[in-house]
């Protein structure tokens, strides 16, 4: 068997591995098809449909993210048919959603919103029930406004197959049918960890971060690719900055090392970074009182204690104890000054933060 | 005790773990590896103690044990019968349970043997009577005789009854004629000699084969040569294989795999163990609905005795071929009868379906190659390899082989299951082997394969069935419902009866079956409200195509077709209901007028009296209206008109 | 826990009754829904507490075990009546006034689809098809079931079961 295929889409031949999608075949060769449960990290449920496209010689309109690529296929992915299917999906997830894009936190990033859009499609089409949830908003972090769902279930299944903690998991059944905890209870009464994870892949505003709230409207917030602070692993993420302030973190699916995961402190500590705690000048103890100084003063002072212990007690009575959210670097400097600098060997490092 | 499975002698070796390979041929006709006359007598008297021993005829007395006539009360029956028969010093008659005979609305059914007397409606009460004058003196209880619904006569013998006589009872041939509790009974009629060929005489290829030549097609729903599935699954590379049998027989109105696995376990799991031979899997498992309890014992015994007989288990007649069988009950799903979420549910999964390629042949349970057929495609199994696939393929149309189980119901005389061949009229089903519409009425409609399936109407009556001709009417074989209706159904209702069936039962998991079916349903039930507005149809058209068109499983994309086969043959009705506002069948309440026949009423003022809204004028011994904007349309009317003068329009 | 006042006995046996189904059960593929049905079986509906257990012993996530038991029509999480009735709504029942007589059920009782009587005697529920279409229409009450019905049989049948 060759290891290619070659198949006609949109009367564009394109060759592609055998077992690429014929979803992966039209992006390949540049054409766009719109997917609201695919995701290439993840597993293909199939479920959403919005993919689907005309493939001669088959039955129906099969969902291109799951359709293997043939040789000699002949697709069509802007037919007629194509297109009436597909309005039909947006009508049809529409008349289960809110009507309050004005305000909806994931305007601007929505991939529903940005569908009906391309696709001409106003959310008057059906007027029937729509499924009314309580919103989630019982812990600090994320917002889950189910009404807002379309059952992509890309949360059941980054929380499954990325994060291992399957906290989500598709219940009831029908129209009835929701991701939902254990029991459905609340987030915070779960056994979330809150990395967010499932916030950065829903394609609507059912998960958003609680903190972003209204801080600024996507099209607003500069993304400033950055270095987590927090421990050693180094994942990159975006902070979302808007009039020189972190308003937010995002992750980056582009980030070498951790992709789009992130843990509870990387995706959603960044607090400290404009607190009015937060220690920005060094500061001396005089007649027991903290009093602001400069860099050098500090240092100096630091050093001068470091070697009246030295000389009275001996290097033994220093130790060192750096930290995980120090670099590589940063460490071994740390190592070198305690064992070529203060003399001793005692040092330390915690591996948590 | 003694049964078919006792040794004659101690030359005799046959048991699980020492299997022979002659051991049925041995037991019915030898013995075979020796020969000497005592054991040949005892193998004689052991035949002679099961009661269907063919040539022997007995007297027995048969209660039906099938899920319909033990709910009208037959477990009394077959105990007072029991105490009777005994009790009046009978000594040479057996009373014995059976298995549907689908003919339930008849329940309880008690049948005479030997002579083929057919009992209807029998209470406990009527017992005596029927010992004291049928067993004692020969005398049939005419009144508890069945009597044709056209002619009016009564029949004495079950071959008589027109329900019956137009039926070729192949699949539930031995279906309230044998106890499904007993093995012997299954094998003395001839069953397991179908085994017992394909494993002494077949390579599992030429199973294939056989089952090829057949023609037979899939019993559930799309009608899939089978043959080929088992092929695929052949050829497909896995270290382990599966059989599966699906009895999540889900289709309101169809219980004929029921019947099977009630009344004949044994056909099922001979057509199993022939199908694990032949694409090398020695695993199986029944996935039997849960709402199926009797049917989950009856299996439970008999996969017991088989596997006591050596039937089930390791080295199958020495064959070197194994095969276990396993029970999963359904937890209550409709979707689960579809093939992919019956693999999911039997993982113990939610019944979601799974998109298909791959399919099942190749990764199914546990993602390793499975053979899934219906109870009434493996019950098809053993009767091909018994006569042969040549011989099974002279039945049917040329595209469609064999028999079909049809579940007749709703406004028919005669509602049960009919097994007919393929390629009689829907006319002889209704009219023939129904007995013809309730109360004379007018014959409307008739549903075609359950809530998948579609609605055909008269002037489809004489179309000859088979899986093609019936797709191309708009409707489908399905698991083989056949619901009737008359002139006082409306078509517009029905969609809106199927629709609520499958938007309950939709899993969920895919867009347009989730959210499409919900809204189709609420401007189905708009418009059976007098709701409906212009544009109502082509908005169902429309969204009826998409759903058809991008549903994920096949339960989905037939979701609609309820719809489109009502719009195709009764727009009509559909207009009438939103542009009239009006329900030709007097169904819908909102839309129902009631109406005076002006040639009926006689004046007699009854009417305008009790009307106690005052919507009836009208002059003594002169013709009366009704003013439809005030009546309440609360039937009062109707009900005391002497003169049947008003009614529903 | 759920309160144990006055009950402490049946609540062992129970546990034991449990832990032969784990035992049962152990290693095996698919044990899921078995194990959910035998658990139901001896509970009469699924506890939180049960499902946990049930969640830990198979080693499937909580939220899968609730996923897969609000899948089905047949697992309650609610404790149910002493009587069950499951009305027939298919296709024969529909057709031969199965509606009415679940109307009937409903003012009798005064629940509705679903539920279940303030004294735990009755839950009322509808189901799709029992297959007993030759009876229609049908109710079946715990295992009994009662064919050919009309409202006006109704009160008399549920005063058996009072």
């Amino acid at each position: 068997m060759s290891d290619k295929v070659t198949l006609t889409i949109d009367g564009q031949q394109v060759t592609v591995p055998a077992g690429t999608t014929v979803l992966q075949a039209a992006r390949m060769a540049g054409i766009e098809i719109p997917t609201l449960c695919h995701d290439p990290e993840l597993t293909s449920p199939g479920a959403c449909r919005l993919c689907v496209v005309e493939i001669e010689g088959m039955r129906n309109l099969p969902a291109s993210c799951v359709t293997t690529a043939g040789d000699g296929m002949v697709v069509r992915t802007n037919s007629p048919d194509v297109i009436e299917a597909r309005k039909t999906i947006i009508e049809l997830l529409l008349a289960n959603h809110p009507e309050d894009c004005l305000t909806c936190e994931r305007t601007g990033q929505c991939r529903l919103q940005e569908y009906a859009y391309h696709y001409g499609v106003k959310g008057d089409t059906f007027h029937g029930e729509r499924k009314q949830f309580p919103i989630d908003d019982s812990n600090p972090f994320i917002v889950r406004d189910m009404n807002k769902c379309i059952r992509c279930g890309k949360c059941v299944r980054v929380c499954e197959e990325v994060q291992g903690r399957s906290i989500y998991s598709f219940a009831y059944r029908g129209f009835d049918t929701i991701p939902a905890t254990a029991m459905d209870t609340p987030l915070a009464e779960s056994e979330c960890v809150f990395c967010g994870s499932c916030v950065s892949v829903c394609p609507t505003g059912a998960l958003t971060e609680k903190m972003m709230h209204g801080v600024g409207r996507s099209w607003e917030l500069e993304k400033v690719k950055t270095t987590c602070p927090y421990c050693g692993v180094g994942c990159n993420f975006d902070l979302n900055v808007k009039d020189g302030k972190v308003v937010g973190v995002t992750s980056n699916a582009e980030a070498e090392v951790n992709g789009r995961a992130l843990c509870v402190k990387g995706r959603f500590g960044y607090n400290f970074i404009h607190h009015p705690d937060r220690l920005t000048k060094p500061l001396i103890k005089k007649n027991g009182e903290f009093q602001e100084a400069t860099w050098e003063e500090a240092i100096n002072l630091v050093a001068e204690k470091f070697k009246e212990i030295k000389q009275e007690h001996g290097p033994d009575a220093l130790a060192v104890f750096t930290s995980a959210r120090c670099t590589n670097e940063e460490n071994y400097l740390a190592n070198k000054f305690a064992r070529a600098v203060l003399g001793t060997n005692n040092i330390d490092h915690c591996a948590r933060l | 005790m003694e049964n078919l499975m006792t040794a004659c002698c101690s030359e005799c070796t046959h048991s699980p773990s020492q299997p022979c390979p002659d051991y049925i041929k041995c037991r019915t006709e030898g013995p075979i590896c020796h020969d000497s006359e005592a054991c040949r007598q005892k193998r004689q008297q052991l035949m002679d103690k099961v009661q269907v021993s063919p040539d022997k005829p007995h007297r027995r007395v048969l209660v039906c044990a099938g899920t319909g006539c033990i709910s009208s009360g037959s477990r009394d029956v077959y105990n007072r019968m029991e105490a009777a028969v005994k009790e009046a010093g009978i000594d040479d008659c057996e009373v014995s349970i059976t298995g549907c005979h689908g003919f339930c609305e008849q329940g309880p059914i008690v049948i005479i043997e030997p002579e083929g007397i057919f009992y209807g409606g029998v209470g406990a009460d009527d017992v005596e009577e029927i010992v004291e004058k049928q067993l004692k003196n020969g005398e049939p209880v005419e009144r508890l005789l069945y009597t044709e619904p056209t002619s009016g006569e009564k029949d004495k013998y079950y071959r008589d009854i027109m329900f019956y006589k137009k039926q070729e009872r192949m699949v539930l041939k031995n279906c309230g004629h044998i106890n499904p509790e007993k093995i012997d009974e299954y094998i003395i009629t001839g069953g397991y000699r179908g085994l017992v060929k394909a494993l002494t005489e077949y390579k599992p290829e030429e199973v294939i084969e056989e089952v090829k030549t057949s023609g037979l097609r899939g019993r559930g729903g799309g009608g899939f040569p089978t043959g080929l599935k088992w092929q695929f699954t052949a050829q497909a590379e896995g270290d382990q294989k599966y059989v599966v049998c699906n009895a999540d027989e889900g289709d309101p109105g169809a219980f004929m795999d029921r019947s099977i696995l009630e009344g004949n376990p044994h056909s099922v799991i001979e057509g199993m163990i022939i199908a694990g031979y032949a694409v090398g899997a020695n695993e199986g498992y029944v996935y039997v609905r849960a709402e199926y309890p009797l049917a989950i014992k009856r299996l439970e015994i008999a996969i017991a005795q088989a596997e006591q007989y050596g039937i089930l288990g390791d080295n199958i007649f020495d064959s070197g071929f194994s095969f276990k069988l396993r029970i999963k009950a359904g937890a209550g799903a409709f979707v689960c009868g579809e093939e992919t979420a019956l693999l999911n549910s039997i993982q113990g999964e939610r019944g979601m379906p799974r998109v298909r390629p791959p399919f099942p042949a190749n990764k199914g349970l546990w993602g390793k190659p499975t053979l899934l057929n219906n109870v009434e495609t493996y019950a098809n199994v053993p009767i091909i390899m018994e006569h042969g696939g040549r011989w099974y393929a002279s039945r049917g149309t040329e595209k469609s082989k064999g028999t079909k189980v049809f579940a007749l119901t709703g406004k028919v005389n005669n509602t049960g299951l009919a097994e007919v061949p393929m390629g009689i009229t829907l006319r002889e089903i209704i009219f023939d082997i129904g007995g013809g519409i309730k109360e004379g009425k007018q014959f409307k409609a008739v549903q075609i394969g359950g809530p998948s399936g579609g609605c055909l109407p008269a002037e489809k009556l004489d179309l000859p069935i088979d899986y093609d001709s019936l797709i191309d009417a708009g409707a489908m074989m399905g698991s083989g419902g056949l619901v009737v209706m008359d002139e006082t159904t409306c078509m517009v209702d029905l969609a809106r009866f199927f629709l609520t069936f499958t938007q309950n039962e939709s899993c969920g998991k895919c867009t347009p079956c989730r959210e499409g079916t919900k809204r189709m349903l609420e401007i189905l039930t708009r418009i059976t409200e007098g709701e409906g507005k212009e544009g109502d149809i082509e908005t169902l058209e429309r969204l009826a195509k998409s759903v058809k068109n991008t549903a994920l499983c096949g339960l989905g994309q037939t979701a609609p077709n309820p719809i489109l086969s009502t719009l195709r043959y009764f727009r009509d009705e559909y207009k009438a209901h939103i542009e009239k506002k009006w329900c030709p069948a007097g169904v819908c309440s909102a839309l129902t007028v009631y109406k005076i026949d002006p040639d009926k009423c006689k004046g007699c003022t009854k009417c305008a009296k009790v009307c106690p809204v005052s919507a009836i004028k009208g002059e003594p011994k002169e013709v009366h209206e009704i003013d439809p904007e005030v009546c309440t349309k609360c039937g009062t009317c109707m009900e005391n008109c002497k003169f049947e003068a008003i009614y529903k329009g | 826990m759920a309160c144990q006042c006055g009950q402490g006995q049946k609540q062992t046996d129970k546990d034991k009754k449990l832990q032969a189904v784990f035992a049962r059960y152990r290693g095996q593929k698919g044990a899921l829904i078995p194990v959910l049905q035998a658990s139901q079986d001896i509970y009469g509906y699924l506890p939180r507490e049960v499902m946990e257990r049930i969640a830990k012993e198979l080693r499937i996530p909580f939220s899968k075990v609730f996923g897969v038991a609000t899948f089905y029509a047949q697992f309650h999480l609610k404790p149910r009546g002493e009587n069950i009735i499951r009305v027939c709504l298919g296709t024969a029942c529909h057709v031969r006034g199965g509606a009415k007589v679940f109307a009937k059920l409903k003012e009798e009782l005064q629940i509705e689809d679903g539920e279940t009587t303030e004294d735990l005697k009755f839950t009322l529920e509808s189901v799709a098809c029992i297959g007993a279409c030759g009876l229609a229409p049908v109710m079946v009450i715990n295992e009994d079931t009662h064919g050919r019905l009309t409202p006006e049989k109704v009160p008399e049948i549920l005063d058996r079961y009072r």
